[in-house]
């Protein structure tokens, strides 16, 4: 059913009513309408060839189309459909008299067709396509476009046609495809235009030769489906090339990178590029080109990562110098992520069991931190605010990372003992060592910074800590306000490497002064801790150093540094995973026991960046150390602690310490250092003592303390 | 840091005692060591006698707190006690207010009790006596006055004050600076 051929002799009704708008008849060609009634066409000499060698052809592909099988996509055709094909080719020689005279047409049209878009030609020039050439064996057009037109396969039979049902329509493509010349083959695999245009004109060719019982509406809906198989195999075939382009990774040349900084950055060209780059180095033998130096390619993947992950150069050349290539965007790519949030159960009011409990009931999906840790509990999501449940606030629990359960699990204080935690804002540590000291003892809580120091009062007594003194000192001036202690954290302050993620401007504001700085200040500090440390203690004499940073230049030589200077040696941590420290780091070379200490990041531990190292004093002897300012220690000591039972140690071995430093072998001056094997960089190891006090009796003289002086000593007046 | 003053102690205690009554004794004489009170800048301190011996090397601008601060005296001398003697006074405490779970959130913001947040409430209670506020699940959630006696709250109505607020736990996070 359809609508009926529109009788000529009906006028076009014209105006402005409804009956002329409706839709026009469609337009036959001029050839259809003349082939209905016409006699056969006169043939020129040409076309007299023409049509010989097409059928010439036609014969020569049957015989030979079952070795052909070119086609990605098969889809099963039949013998069956392919013989009486070979039949209609002598009928076609009949109908080809009647293509030919268009072939001159279609030859036009076919260039056109090949310049435009293939979906936008169908529906205009469907009835002109139908027309169009089929196949000849003939190599190609006679235009200038001959060297690359290839010409479309044989005109299907209209037999065919009319048995095929609408899913061999496919089948019909990929048997023009077979049967055609291998022009057609090529074809295939080189133009697409070219392709359509010769499928299309087989198509539309045989269903003109038979008897129209297509309508053009059928016939258009069939070449479209056609072009989609075209399509898919082409874009398999894209798909193919484009890896093949992509394998081989060329550096961007001076004008490509000019042109790119002017240019705002294009971040998923740079992420390509940037994963290019690292397959290219990682098989840099055989991927190369152009015999660049793996420098250049290093240096591009460099400012690229900058680029991509907002870093600045220095830092993303030190992470590089830290972890080999493939490791360095997994540190990247977890650095921009946040870690789980983590808390510990405080044991002095409650258990890990109880306390998953209650959490779980109010809406909390947690679970144990690991096999690690017996107080740890990762907080998955939570229907309320973590920080402020009725557990938080009666102190059953707090908010820790979980890479501070580690130093303080590698101090291990045991009870009855004297701790210090030099820099111990915000209180997480403080608290966790006054836990598992089980509130006795004495726990000393220091940290400079004023502000700071007033949360951690809040921890303190939200948790239920008892036996804390809580002071602000500056930690490299301790041990004039106390020494002897058994066990000392120090959490030292650091640049922070390892938290990139809690706190993303450091990618760009950390430099190489930044570093020194900070590595300066844990030098003294750490002196200070072990000052502050008794070796004789009975049952401790240890000293953890920890940082929130992955450089090494805070770490592992700040360790290395103290090995040197003071009588204390590495020990391990009891940390039964993370990965051990750098003995040797590029060119330098650190003392062979740092194997001891941990170091933990957050794209293998899914913590933060974290390194922690214990060591042991194993005398009060300070290397190098003049007497004079030895005994003015010893007299500050033992004068503020008179009659402590705990003091005991520290009193006995003030004699010791004397009698020590007596029989030193020789009383070396303060400028003979020990310096590093290989100096590094810029600044040398040389630093101010610690202890540069001359037997001062009072307490907390600090030079360099922040807040307030003045109001403080006028209050003291009032007061007191 | 010093020793209170002999007013400075009645003071102190006569408040300690609203809450604790005689078990005041019990915070002095612990079989686990001598603890004391110390005054430092205005604020009373319970700590054991030798960490406070400690305590006594760091100067007075350095020392920050020590132990347990209970609370600290006004400039016109009268004692406030602070939420952070919590710890100490509920295993003592006399007098006693269970809070529903509805209620809890609201004292924990520092409201009063309504008849309606009212669990339970120890026998006997005086009026404007002292009291500990407990959630059902016997967490302390802070002190309070009691607004009316124990048989006056079962006869208002739910809309009343059973117990005007004091402290509660969660100034830990509402008022961190008033702690030190």
């Amino acid at each position: 059913m359809g609508r009926k051929r529109p009788d000529p002799s009906e006028a076009q009704k014209k105006g402005p009513g409804r009956k002329a708008r409706k839709q026009k008849p469609p337009q036959m060609p001029r050839q259809l309408l003349q082939q209905e009634g016409g006699s056969p066409k006169i043939l020129s000499s040409r076309q007299k060839q023409r049509l010989a060698k097409r059928t010439q052809k036609a014969v020569n592909k049957a015989t030979a189309k079952e070795s052909q099988k070119k086609v990605p996509v098969t889809l099963g055709l039949t013998q069956g459909q392919k013989r009486p094909r070979t039949g209609s080719v002598s009928d076609s020689d009949e109908e080809s008299i009647s293509e030919e005279e268009e072939e001159d047409v279609e030859e036009d049209e076919d260039v056109e067709e090949e310049e435009e878009q293939e979906e936008e030609e169908e529906e205009e020039g469907e009835d002109e396509e139908d027309e169009e050439e089929s196949e000849e064996e003939e190599e190609g057009f006679t235009d200038e476009n001959k060297s690359w037109l290839r010409l479309a396969g044989k005109k299907k039979k209209l037999d065919l046609d009319d048995e095929s049902s609408d899913d061999d329509l496919p089948a019909d493509e990929f048997l023009d495809e077979d049967e055609g010349s291998e022009g057609e083959e090529e074809e295939d695999e080189d133009s697409d235009n070219s392709d359509d245009s010769s499928d299309d004109d087989d198509d539309d060719g045989e269903e003109q030769e038979g008897d129209e019982a297509l309508l053009p509406i059928e016939k258009a809906s069939k070449k479209l489906r056609k072009k989609q198989q075209r399509e898919e195999i082409l874009a398999e075939e894209e798909l193919r090339t484009n890896i093949a382009e992509a394998e081989t990774f060329v550096l961007p040349s001076g004008q490509e990178i000019e042109k790119e900084s002017v240019q705002p950055p294009d971040l998923t060209m740079i992420h390509l590029r940037i994963q290019e780059n690292m397959a290219v180095l990682k098989d840099f033998i055989n991927k190369r080109k152009d015999d660049r130096p793996r420098k250049e390619y290093v240096h591009l993947l460099q400012k690229d990562l900058c680029l991509y992950y907002s870093y600045n150069d220095y830092l993303m050349e030190k992470i590089m110098q830290l972890f080999p290539l493939a490791e360095v965007i997994e540190f990247l790519e977890a650095c921009e992520v946040d870690r789980p949030v983590t808390i510990r159960t405080n044991t002095l009011k409650t258990r890990r069991r109880d306390l998953a409990q209650a959490l779980i009931n109010r809406g909390v999906n947690l679970d144990p931190v690991g096999k690690w840790s017996k107080v740890g509990l990762v907080v998955y999501d939570s229907a309320v605010p973590i920080g402020a449940t009725p557990e938080y606030l009666a102190g059953h629990y707090i908010l820790q990372g979980a890479a501070s359960f580690l130093p303080v699990m590698a101090l291990a204080p045991q009870e009855k003992e004297k701790v210090l935690d030099m820099c111990s804002a915000p209180g997480g540590k403080t608290t966790y060592i006054a836990q598992l000291m089980k509130n006795t003892g004495m726990l000393f809580a220091n940290d400079v910074n004023k502000d700071r120091v007033k949360a951690i009062v809040g921890n303190l007594h939200r948790l239920g800590v008892t036996n804390t003194v809580l002071c602000c000192h500056d930690g490299r001036h301790f041990p004039k306000v106390i020494g002897g202690f058994d066990r000392v954290l120090l959490d030292a302050p650091c640049t922070g490497t390892g938290v990139i993620s809690k706190d993303p401007s450091i990618k760009t504001n950390k430099d190489d002064a930044d570093i020194k700085r900070h590595a300066h200040l844990q030098k003294e500090l750490i002196l200070a801790a072990i000052d502050s440390c008794d070796a004789k203690s009975p049952s401790g004499g240890y000293i953890v150093y920890c940082t929130c940073s992955v450089m090494i230049e805070e770490n592992e030589w700040v360790i290395d540094y103290a090995l040197k200077k003071r009588n204390v040696k590495l020990v391990p941590t009891g940390l039964d995973f993370g990965k051990e420290g750098f003995t040797k780091f590029r060119e330098f070379r650190l003392h062979q026991t740092m194997k001891l200490t941990r170091r933990f990041y957050p794209h293998t531990h899914n913590m933060e960046g974290f390194f922690v190292a214990k060591l042991k004093k194993f005398s009060n002897a300070i290397p190098g150390q003049e007497p004079n300012a030895k005994e003015g220690e010893e007299n500050s000591e033992t004068s503020e602690t008179p009659t402590e039972p705990s003091t005991e140690a520290s009193a006995s071995s003030s004699p010791e310490k004397r009698s020590a430093q007596t029989t030193s072998p020789t009383t070396k001056s303060k400028k003979n250092r020990l310096f590093w094997k290989n100096k590094k960089s810029g600044k040398s190891p040389d630093l101010p003592k610690a202890k540069t006090f001359k037997g001062q009796q009072k307490a907390g003289a600090g030079k360099r303390r922040k807040g307030k002086q003045n109001t403080g000593n006028k209050k003291k007046q009032k007061k007191e | 840091m010093r020793p209170l003053t002999e007013d400075e102690t009645r003071t102190f205690f006569e408040k300690l005692s609203k809450y604790i009554g005689e078990n005041i004794r019990l915070l002095i004489d612990r079989p686990d060591g001598t603890y004391c009170f110390r005054l430092h800048k205005d604020r009373v301190y319970y700590v054991s006698e030798h960490i406070m011996k400690r305590a006594a090397n760091v100067s007075r601008e350095n020392l920050i707190s020590m132990g347990t601060c209970f609370g600290k005296f006004t400039k016109t001398g009268k004692f406030r006690l602070h939420i952070t003697a919590l710890d100490f006074l509920a295993p003592y405490a006399k007098y006693k207010i269970w809070v529903k779970p509805g209620a809890e959130q609201t004292f924990l913001y520092g409201n009063h009790i309504l008849k309606s947040g009212l669990g339970r409430i120890t026998e006997s209670t005086s009026q404007y006596q002292g009291v500990v506020v407990y959630s059902m699940s016997d967490i302390p959630l802070g002190f309070g006055v009691a607004a009316k006696s124990t048989q006056e709250c079962r006869r208002t109505d739910p809309m009343s004050i059973v117990c005007f607020h004091q402290a509660d736990i969660g100034e830990y996070i509402r008022a961190e600076d008033t702690l030190t």
